[in-house]
């Protein structure tokens, strides 16, 4: 039997908010456990909280950006549950009036035709605190500086059928809440987190088979992986006359398969109300206006422009403007003067090399668009050659150096000196009198030869063309 | 609607209740009771009425993204029940 596979998506992502949902304390990663904290984040009794702005006008706009209808009569609800990592034993969250619903995400397939992902809904949460599970006595320390942090939480329908598509929707959704500005979407650190709801069904049926739930992906590989060992697992399970059991299930990055974790017993009961200390949030017309109004342009537009206006291939528009810290780069290094095509041509070669060689993400390397600019100014002045410029940008990328000392440092500027390369020419041919000969009788790949002698003697410094030149000339001249 | 002991045994587990053999007595008949209000209440007609889940005419209550400094997590602490000098502590509760 032929299966098909149904995914939808449930999507937390960290708001880039200065402070929590309720309470003014920082959300700044990290910090000694319970430093970020105050009597409403540790749920004291008698505490009020207050609903922070900028977590309204965040979720709001993405929900914009997702094409979502926004909620105008808002309302926060409680979801009961009793787990330490929440000390109130509630959750604030939305349930039966989330902010923004009926969104649409248009994604790029590997057929290279286009798939609308539709959003079911996006609402507004708090996040939980970290537990440390004490590996020698019986008690389980609590550290509540990330309790009470804005998220917001995207849940898809069941709309797509491979793990290429998740990749290809969480690609699109990150650019999207990047270029907002409102969350910076490091995996890593958990900001941008992702449940996969998976099932199989034969091909052809209308009715969603029985799903799982896999949690603990923190990475789109992860993500893939998960999907490709999940799926296989549930047809197996089918093929053999078995049922796939509804539960969650925790993905292990080290053994490459899922686990079923153990499920609380009545979790799913969360007994949701109206949360009562917060009272209803209005959202005006002209409040939305203003806000569509602010609204930056997004990868689809960007990309449409470089295409127009830089005459960069669709391909290359599209990596470049597929993640917000590449975009940005971009925009810098052309903004310091530096040709457009010239700019993209180093950044989707050697500067993604390097940044695949040391396993890094654009967002968190050390080079500055300044330095790019500058390098690329001293090809362009003839100070270096594009091959020695390349050995600099490898050298210097890690910490950022300054192209201008390292060639310095290393002896690397061009040969400007006409008469030394003319000096040098003059000794290579009358050294290598068999290619000359060679080339005299018609074998043009002498020339090539000769070149490459007479850059090795002046150590790659110079001008390959210019000794192109040279070397042509001299060799037109009649035999002495 | 007929509360049983049964009803009563799952919503005292869901909020961490224990009660006694009397005390869930009481309960059963208690929730009953409350839950015929509610009858009184569904016969209410309601049709084009808005449903309030705050009662003061106020909406809008923001704040701005401006950080405050945290509370002192020793004082914050001494609230706890058990706690060492850095974190709250449970008793261990693995997922």
């Amino acid at each position: 039997m032929n299966w098909e596979v149904v995914i939808g998506l449930e999507t937390h992502v960290e708001l880039a908010t200065k402070t929590k949902i309720f309470c003014s304390c920082t959300t700044a990663f990290g910090g000694a456990p319970n430093t970020h904290c105050c009597p409403i984040c540790t749920g004291m009794p008698g505490t009020l909280p207050v609903v922070n702005r900028m977590v309204v006008e965040f979720a709001a706009r993405a929900g914009l950006a997702l094409n979502c209808e926004i909620t105008r009569k808002n309302r926060f609800d409680r979801k009961n549950y009793f787990y330490p990592d929440l000390p109130k034993a509630y959750q604030v969250s939305q349930l039966y009036l989330p902010i923004a619903r009926n969104g649409r995400v248009p994604i790029q397939t590997e057929q290279g035709g286009e798939k609308v992902i539709r959003i079911h809904e996006l609402h507004m949460e708090e996040d939980a605190g970290k537990l440390v599970h004490d590996p020698w006595a019986d008690q389980t320390r609590c550290d509540y500086n990330r309790c009470g942090v804005p998220l917001i939480e995207i849940v898809t329908e069941p709309d797509f059928r491979t793990a290429e598509e998740v990749v290809a929707y969480l690609e699109q959704l990150r650019s999207t809440l990047e270029y907002l500005g409102v969350s910076d979407c490091k995996m890593q650190e958990g900001s941008l987190r992702c449940d996969v709801n998976l099932s199989v069904r034969p091909v052809g049926s209308e009715t969603l088979g029985t799903r799982t739930e896999m949690k603990n992906l923190n990475s789109f590989k992860a993500i893939a992986r998960a999907i490709a060992y999940e799926s296989r697992r549930q047809i197996e399970l089918l093929e053999e006359g078995k049922r796939v059991v509804q539960e969650t299930r925790r993905w292990d990055e080290n053994k490459d398969a899922t686990f079923s974790m153990r499920s609380k017993e009545n979790a799913q009961d969360y007994r949701y109300f109206p949360e009562p200390d917060i009272p209803p949030l209005e959202l005006s017309e002209a409040y939305l206006e203003q806000l569509r109004a602010r609204q930056p342009e997004m990868a689809q537009a960007r990309r449409a422009r470089y295409q127009r206006d830089y005459g960069l291939p669709a391909s290359d528009a599209g990596i470049l403007t597929g993640q917000k810290a590449l975009v940005d780069f971009f925009e810098a290094v052309i903004a310091l003067g530096a040709p457009p095509r010239e700019a993209a041509n180093w950044m989707l070669g050697e500067l993604m090399r390097r940044l695949k060689e040391e396993g890094q993400e654009p967002k968190s390397m050390a080079l500055t668009p300044g330095t790019l600019a500058k390098l690329i100014g001293m090809v362009s002045a003839g100070r270096i050659n594009r091959n020695t410029a390349v050995k600099v940008f490898r050298a210097i990328f890690p910490d950022d150096g300054d192209p201008e000392e390292y060639v310095q440092a290393h002896g690397l500027e061009q040969v400007q000196d006409a008469g030394l390369v003319e000096r040098t020419v003059e000794e290579v041919l009358s050294n290598q009198t068999a290619a000359v000969a060679d080339f005299r009788a018609g074998n043009v790949k002498a020339l090539g030869f000769l070149v490459g002698q007479v850059m090795r003697q002046l150590k790659g410094k110079a001008d390959p063309q210019a000794v192109n030149r040279a070397v042509s000339e001299r060799l037109k001249q009649p035999e002495n | 609607m007929k509360i049983t002991p049964e009803m009563v045994d799952y919503i005292s587990e869901l909020s961490r209740l224990r009660l006694s053999d009397s005390e869930r007595e009481k309960m059963t008949g208690e929730l009953e009771q409350i839950l015929a209000y509610m009858d009184v209440l569904n016969g209410i007609d309601t049709d084009g009425v808005e449903p309030v889940s705050h009662i003061f005419p106020i909406k809008n209550v923001l704040r701005d993204d401006v950080v405050e400094a945290s509370f002192d997590r020793a004082e914050l602490l001494r609230n706890a029940s058990w706690a060492d000098t850095e974190t709250f502590l449970v008793p261990k509760a693995v997922d």
